[in-house]
């Protein structure tokens, strides 16, 4: 099992209820999809899987539970991929910024280059490897932030609404490049057509909680999404 | 498009580009002074010093015409204060004033078009500049641009509701200055969430840049001994 979690809850400072009891299993090289409206706690709950937010209840992934001496080898077997690249791209070049995970991980210089050349290999954009991430496309960034998570090699990918904006021919070449990746994905989406490309498994939040898992096309006619 | 342009003179090739940071930092430095401690108009040593900075545009192969350009855009701030010095009865140290800034801003255009960030910022470490502060530095550069953006869109919202927003009063300006900033505190956030996500634990770590050679040694000493030497040539005092 990739990720275990188990009766999950978590309140914001603002005393919004986000999550309340979520409990949720990924298999090893599964893709599951998560949606829901907007508040339902998809957001949240992906962020507890890698520590950002620690809530009650227990968070395990990869065998290790998601505690604070376990954070450094969980962000590294997680890689989460953000709504907004511009977030994500934070160092002043392409190069620079996929280098940044394995050189936080420990790696040398030397390694996390090829690691880095690697990872933007992977992701189809070795050419701009020294440009600068402002002179990039959607696409281009969207790609950038996805090799500076592959950099790290992670067991796990969680994309948090990937698709946000691109066009539709980006969305295609996101969803190709996706589903041609080994790891284990959690894909936070609204979009149902692209979640078809990527897996048929769904889970289903509403009101902090997982309502309802299964088959694509039975969620979307239960919840008419 | 400013940021963009000089982003992408610092990418070019030429002896000067191929210096090591720190060297140009420090050129860079002893010139700041050099002109900083120009305490009245000098007409030659003003024109040597443009040289100097042309000489140095020429060899970097960056568009003279656009430097020099560039560059008058600190002149209103500085315009502000050799008014006040003219008002004040002293209009040889209002002309210094203004000339002192221009040049000091074509120093700054000089020293970042030939330098791209990543080695500017690693050659401000090797000069042991505190890290924190150069970490700021190279957010402030980063986002710049993200937060020019995020300022575009509201005024483009806002114009889009009222018309125009040439007339807008105080209240209103403060009003978006305000959105802004809760925005921005918004973004940074959001970026630091994804970068303690990518392993962050406090330091950026960076990629070792080229190594301090014997001919930066040389171009350093020789442009520092050169600009003591048109410093000298016109008085301390």
């Amino acid at each position: 099992m990739i990720v275990e979690v188990r009766d999950l809850c978590f309140t914001y400072e603002d005393g919004t209820q986000a999550l309340n009891g979520v409990n949720f299993d990924l298999e090893e090289g599964q893709t599951v999809a998560l949606m829901g409206a907007n508040g339902s706690g998809k957001t949240t709950f992906i962020q507890h899987l890698n520590g950002i937010l620690r809530g009650s209840g227990s968070v395990t992934v990869d065998g290790l539970p998601v505690t604070p001496p376990n954070l450094r080898e969980i962000r590294r077997r997680v890689g989460v991929l953000f709504q907004d690249s511009d977030n994500q791209l934070f160092m002043p070049t392409v190069l620079e910024d996929v280098a940044f995970g394995p050189l936080a991980a420990g790696k040398s210089a030397i390694q996390s280059i090829e690691s880095a050349r690697a990872a933007l290999e992977r992701a189809g954009i070795p050419h701009l490897a020294d440009k600068a991430p402002w002179h990039l496309s959607a696409g281009e960034k969207k790609r950038a932030a996805l090799a500076g998570i592959l950099a790290t090699e992670p067991k796990l990918l969680v994309l948090d609404e990937p698709t946000t904006f691109l066009d539709p021919p980006g969305q295609r070449d996101l969803g190709e490049l996706l589903s041609g990746l080994p790891q284990s994905k959690i894909l936070v989406t609204h979009d149902h057509l692209f979640a078809r490309r990527l897996t048929d498994d769904v889970a289903f939040f509403r009101e902090g909680a997982i309502a309802a898992r299964g088959p694509i096309n039975e969620i979307v006619r239960r919840f008419e999404w | 498009m400013r940021q963009a342009r000089i982003e992408r003179w610092s990418r070019g090739d030429s002896s000067l580009h191929r210096r090591h940071a720190a060297a140009k930092i420090l050129v860079a430095f002893a010139l700041l002074i050099s002109i900083g401690t120009l305490t009245r108009y000098s007409a030659p040593a003003c024109a040597l010093y443009l040289a100097l900075l042309l000489a140095g545009a020429g060899v970097a192969r960056l568009p003279v015409g656009a430097v020099l350009w560039g560059a008058t855009v600190v002149l209103p701030f500085a315009l502000c204060f050799a008014v006040v010095s003219a008002l004040a009865g002293d209009p040889a140290k209002a002309v210094v004033f203004v000339v002192r800034a221009w040049l000091s801003a074509q120093v700054a255009i000089l020293l970042v078009a030939t330098t791209p960030m990543p080695q500017l910022i690693a050659g401000l470490e090797a000069l042991r500049l505190p890290r924190f502060l150069l970490q700021v530095m190279q957010f402030l550069y980063r986002y710049l641009t993200v937060l020019a953006q995020e300022a575009g869109a509201m005024i483009q919202a806002g114009s889009s509701r009222a018309g125009t927003l040439r007339t807008l009063r105080f209240r209103e300006a403060a009003a978006i200055a305000g959105v802004l900033f809760a925005r921005s505190y918004a973004r940074a956030q959001a970026i630091h969430r994804a970068m303690v996500s990518r392993g962050f634990e406090g330091r950026l770590p960076a990629i070792p840049q080229a190594r301090f050679q014997l001919t930066d040694a040389v171009f350093g000493f020789g442009a520092v001994l050169l600009i003591i030497a048109v410093r000298g040539a016109f008085g301390w005092a």
